[in-house]
């Protein structure tokens, strides 16, 4: 059968991995796309759906006596397991799988033939809602110490930074050129983020190659040049995340890192935080103790430990944490790099911009804060999530790390985050889904050879359309907390159930606070109106007055005296659009008037291009 | 005895006072005979400690030159410190709260002397009585009568003077089967399942010994709760191995051929000073801020807390499990009956019966299953984790059932009427309280120290509206289903608002609590005011038509 024909096998099992329930019954198809299973045994049609480009390994298991089964594993930590009835079909499904899921050519990738009937027009809209000059802008930038320069539009500098990249004015061309021959890659340092408060900056970069005692003083002139362009403060940050046996190993190899002796008034540091393999490794121990069959506690806990895998989210967290205090507290500049600077080095600057900036923890500022420090900066998505055919040593959770770490932060801070745990899992769902462009090659450049931006959607106007669903409802707004000091004691962090067991919905609590207080946020919605509506129709009406009334207007002057401040209630006040309208009343309005257009793939955005440039508003209104 | 000859130092100023997530404050430090008062003399904002002492698990005391300082670690785990300036003062401080908060008589402590600052409206000691529970179960059974076997506590010290029983037997009959288990805890009826007519009982261990003693009585006894036909489960909460080596010691077990119709089934819930043990390894584990991660997760998991936790839940689960879901009756018990059996047959209910997960019905659970059945709680709470005597009596069975309860409640946020304060409360109260509640091992002892006369109950004070309040869940939504939970590791969590409530600040945790309660409240608010404008609204229509029509 030709690859991308539908078929079918009829008489599958699909068994539950924890409830010891009868196994389902039903039918396999493959499309082009998905494999969807359709359980027939069950009295209301039940419908599981995988995308092939998430799955991540499938095993033909030894013949059992209900059949030949087929296990598959998909990179969001869903686990099927099927049972066929024939020896020949199971290994067809098996072949067929092992080629959809392994595409070898990008154009294979999903993002390319995904088609959600949406007008040319509105897929260019799409790409442009996150535009990161406009952060830029937000920070200050370009000021009188920074500037936003072209210098590599032809990625003469660097093959894997995009064409615009933001440098200390002080730093001339030759610099710059000569910074970039001496930093692994090219990968010179550029600014992430600029706190406008105290002028301390967080800049990122590649290790130096250094060697045993190369120098270079382009490079050493970069460095000053970044300490000088934040005046109050004498000495910078040099903050190396490996741990120092790894980066003195580099040194053998001509890389290395910074001698302190050789930059002026900098301070040197080792944080510490694993290479992608470790990682990935404890990532693989992790999952084999979420699928253990009925674990003893001591069996669980025992397992988590041994993973390590809360010890690194703590290292990064902790990192994250430091960069943060460096900035806000002691109004220092850092600079940090890892070995390429694309790994560890974009989860703690990323963690640190959202640790400083409440704009992060919005939902445009979290888009922007990851096509910023992820995608611009080239984080080899392709190559660490396996979106092709290629070196499995090069996977790597490490964008799954920096996305649980803000969970743990949303445990800790629960008002302070716009979005909910479910914009995160969605978020990192199409990192692997490949059927949006964003997250598809490895760096800008590659990007556009691939002719992304004219051939593949964005995923964030998909997002954007769903907040009604992914906004938290308890968040205070944007000016409630400023700066976020997490927890990093072991106790603060917890184990990320819905992430690893998330479809293993039996362990999750039943009731779900979340619904909740969303379905509450709909209800208020829909009250404000009907008494809105009651109390325009009520003065309307003319002829004698009822006998109770007049005693009326009193409680409803009571009552609306302390109901017609909707937004009150949180405390501080919320951001207002530039109309005086209050962010969240606005912004629930519409939401409200496309609840029917909403579904997870949505097949007419065309329609909703309100939506677009309300959420284009809302952002801004957000930056100023 | 006078407290006085035990305070040598009723007062000292310029002491500092150094708690979690507070900056050092300096006051003046005052001994009275039932608390350490601690008051800051600074005018903007002046503070007060008020301490019990009952409250206090340990104390020590340590000295640099005359400077002296007393760390005091409480029963509800809060661990403050003191510089007391004057080393004679120090140690006449120190030494006062030493015998002050070891007090070994009952009739010394707080809730003898306190007299509330309330209104009572309603007498917590008649609350919850026996002979309600019974008229509820009689409007649903006419199987079950009450039985008054027990009045002056002659036949099981233990049990409260009123009992339910199966009206086929007897109190000559039950006289019997109390010889028959140990310390005469007879099986008694704990929980009556409306939907399909089973029950859950419970007792002590059968005296069955080494050569298989039986009792005709007790096996009747046993049987008249069956349905024709049916069979039932009995769930001891020990392994078998326990359960074999208990009769070597005359106790026991009821074997298959003299209760045939009884399938029964062996859980390992531990006990006593393993339990201590537990607690003791978890709160040293969670107040350790030294560890790194591997270390926490290491003396996490060998603190054995959360493996007790799930061993406990998952035997309520297996109990409601046979009564809703085989049409099943039970019978549970372990040794004496008191402990893990308690839990279990509690457990059970707040899984099967919606009215356990109100207020009212939870405290009438505690009542029901802990107080009058004849949990020890002085033995039990005497000390918490702090303690370094080893005593054999104490450990956290009732800590244990909170935090089991609260586990269910995190798993079905909107199922309870109560939130988590109210359970922590109810743990803070076992331990140390101004109210009589707690004192005495059982009912008997209660009313020898006569406790109802002479001591306020905790449920005065809990039910009045200011106070219930504060223990309102805003999600509770009634619901009349059968709520099983997870017993998964991945479902089960370290109960943070107990054993990390000291170790980290909550404030924003209590900033997202106030937040949920903002948002349900207004939402109540505006369905109010819309009420209000529909019916108005009605009324002047109907106003118009009618005028329109004259």
């Amino acid at each position: 059968f030709p690859p991308l024909a539908v078929f079918q096998v009829e008489n599958v099992k699909l068994l539950d991995r924890y409830a010891n329930r009868k196994a389902a019954n039903g039918t396999l198809y493959l499309t082009a796309t998905h494999l969807i299973y359709v359980d027939a045994s069950a009295e209301v049609r039940k419908e599981t759906w995988i995308l092939h480009h998430h799955i991540c390994s499938v095993e033909k298991l030894p013949l059992s006596t209900a059949g030949y089964p087929l296990l598959i594993h998909c990179k969001n930590f869903h686990v099927a397991h099927f049972v066929l009835g024939q020896e020949r079909e199971c290994h067809d499904v098996f072949t067929s799988l092992l080629k959809l899921s392994q595409p070898v050519k990008p154009e294979d990738l999903y993002a390319f033939s995904y088609n959600p009937k949406m007008s040319k027009e509105n897929r260019e809209i799409g790409w442009k809602i996150i535009d990161l000059k406009l952060d830029y802008q937000r920070m200050g930038i370009p000021n009188d110490y920074w500037e936003i320069t072209d210098l590599n539009k032809d990625y003469e500098v660097c093959s894997t930074y995009p064409p615009e990249i933001v440098v200390p004015r002080a730093a001339t061309k030759a610099v710059v050129m000569g910074s970039s021959k001496f930093r692994s890659r090219g990968r010179i340092p550029v600014l992430s983020y600029f706190s406008k408060e105290n002028n301390a900056a967080l800049c990122r970069c590649s290790q130096p190659l250094a060697g045993f005692s190369a120098r270079c003083p382009e490079d050493e002139r970069m460095l000053q040049a970044i300490r000088e362009a934040n005046p109050g403060s004498p000495f910078m940050y040099v903050v190396d995340t490996r741990p120092k046996l790894n980066a003195m190993a580099n040194r053998a190899a001509g890389k290395g890192y910074e001698n302190e002796d050789n930059y002026e008034n900098i301070r040197f540091k080792f944080i510490g935080i694993e290479n992608i393999h470790v990682m990935r490794n404890s990532l693989q121990k992790l999952l084999e103790v979420c699928e253990m069959k009925s674990p003893s506690m001591s069996d669980f806990l025992t397992g988590l430990e041994n993973s390590g895998w809360l010890r690194h989210i703590k290292a990064v967290m902790d990192a994250g944490l430091f960069l943060a205090k460096a900035v806000r507290e002691e109004k220092a500049s850092v600079l940090v790099h890892c070995s390429d600077g694309w790994d560890r080095t974009a989860q703690v600057c990323s963690l640190a911009g959202l640790l400083l900036d409440p704009f992060y923890r919005t939902f445009k500022g979290f888009m922007v804060l990851i096509e910023k420090e992820w995608i611009a900066m080239g984080h080899k998505f392709s190559h660490r999530c396996g979106h092709l055919d290629g070196d499995p040593k090069e996977v790597s959770p490490v964008f799954t790390q920096f996305v649980e770490c803000v969970w743990q932060l949303m445990q800790q801070f629960p008002c302070s985050f716009e979005f909910n745990e479910r914009f995160l899992l969605e978020i990192h769902d199409h990192v692997y889904s490949c059927q949006f462009g964003n997250f598809l090659g490895t760096c800008h450049k590659e990007r556009e050879d691939l002719k992304i931006f004219e051939k593949t959607h964005s995923l964030w106007p998909f997002l954007l359309e769903r907040k009604q669903e992914l906004r938290n409802p308890l968040y205070k707004g944007f000016t409630a907390y400023k700066e976020l000091q997490p927890n990093t004691l072991p106790f603060s962090f917890q184990f990320w159930c819905g992430m690893y067991n998330r479809f293993d919905k039996g362990m999750h609590p039943k009731q779900c606070v979340l619904d909740h207080l969303l379905s509450c946020r709909s209800q208020r919605v829909k009250l404000e109106e009907d008494a809105s509506e009651l109390e325009n129709k009520l003065p309307f009406l003319d002829g004698p007055l009822p006998s109770e009334l007049p005693s009326f207007p009193k409680a409803g002057h009571a009552a609306s005296k302390a109901l017609d401040t909707p937004e009150d209630y949180g405390g501080g006040a919320p951001p207002v659009l530039s109309n005086g309208t209050p962010l969240g009343a606005g912004g629930a309005a519409v939401d409200q008037e496309h609840q029917e257009n909403l579904c997870p793939h949505s097949q007419d955005l065309g329609d909703s291009m309100e939506l677009l440039e309300c959420a284009g508003k809302d952002g801004n209104a957000q930056h100023q | 005895m006078e407290f006085a000859e035990l305070i040598k130092t009723p007062r000292a100023d310029n002491v500092v006072l150094h708690r979690p997530f507070h900056a050092a404050v300096e006051g003046t430090l005052c001994l009275t005979g039932h608390h350490l008062i601690f008051s800051s003399r600074r005018d903007d904002n002046a503070e007060e400690l008020w301490l019990l002492h009952s409250n206090i698990d340990s104390s020590e005391k340590r000295f640099v030159g005359s400077l002296g300082t007393i760390v005091i670690k409480c029963k509800d785990l809060r661990i403050i410190q003191l510089d007391i300036p004057g080393m004679e003062e120090c140690l006449n401080i120190a030494s006062s709260i030493e015998a002050l908060s070891t007090l070994d008589s009952v009739t010394l402590l707080y809730p003898f002397f306190y007299r509330p600052m309330f209104d009572i409206l309603e007498d917590g000691w008649s609350s919850f009585l026996p002979d309600q529970e019974f008229e509820l179960l009689s409007s649903m059974t006419d199987e079950w009568r009450l039985s008054c076997i027990n009045r002056d506590f002659s036949v099981c010290p233990s049990y409260p003077p009123v009992v339910i029983v199966p009206k086929s037997i007897n109190d000559d009959e039950l006289r019997k089967v109390a010889t028959f288990r140990h310390g005469s805890r007879f099986p008694v009826l704990s929980y009556y399942h409306k939907k399909n007519g089973m029950v859950m009982m419970r007792s002590s261990q059968p005296l069955t010994g080494t050569n298989w003693r039986r009792c005709k009585e007790d096996e009747k006894l046993v049987n008249a709760t069956l349905r024709a036909g049916k069979r039932g489960y009995i769930i001891d909460t020990r392994s078998l191995n326990v359960a074999q080596q208990a009769r070597a010691k005359g106790g026991g077990f009821e074997q298959e051929a003299h209760y045939p119709q009884w399938r029964r089934i062996h859980k390992s819930i531990e006990r006593f000073n393993i339990l201590q043990e537990s607690l003791i390894k978890l709160v040293e584990a969670c107040n350790d801020q030294s560890h790194n991660m591997d270390r926490w997760l290491s003396k996490l998991e060998a603190s054995n807390w959360l493996t007790h936790v799930k061993e406990i839940l998952t035997t309520a689960c297996l109990a409601a499990q046979c009564i809703d879901r085989e049409g099943a009756s039970v019978l549970v018990h372990g040794t004496e009956g008191t402990d893990s059996t308690l839990q279990v047959t509690s457990l059970a209910q707040i899984i099967l019966d919606p009215r356990c997960r109100t207020i009212q019905g939870f405290e009438a659970l505690v009542v029901r299953e802990w107080l009058q059945a004849g949990h020890p709680f002085q033995q039990r709470c005497a000390q918490s984790a702090y303690s370094n005597s080893k005593q054999k009596w104490e450990a956290p069975v009732f800590l244990l059932f909170l935090d089991c309860v609260w586990q269910i409640l995190r798993q079905f946020p909107c199922s309870f009427e109560f939130n988590q304060q109210f359970l922590i409360m109810l743990f803070e109260h076992a331990y140390a309280s101004q109210f009589g509640t707690f004192l005495g091992n059982n009912e008997n002892e209660r009313a020898k120290l006569k406790l109802p006369q002479k001591t306020m109950s905790l449920w005065s004070w809990v039910n009045r509206t200011e106070e219930l309040k504060k223990f309102q869940n805003p999600l509770f939504e009634a619901n009349n289903l059968v709520i099983w939970p997870s017993v998964a590791p991945q479902s089960l969590q370290l109960w943070e608002g107990v054993f990390l409530r000291w170790n980290r600040p909550s404030k924003y945790l209590d900033e997202a609590q106030e937040e949920m309660v903002n948002i349900i409240n207004y939402n109540k608010e505006l369905q109010a005011k819309v009420n209000v404008l529909r019916r108005s609204l009605a009324e002047l229509e109907a106003g118009t038509r009618m005028h329109q029509h004259m």
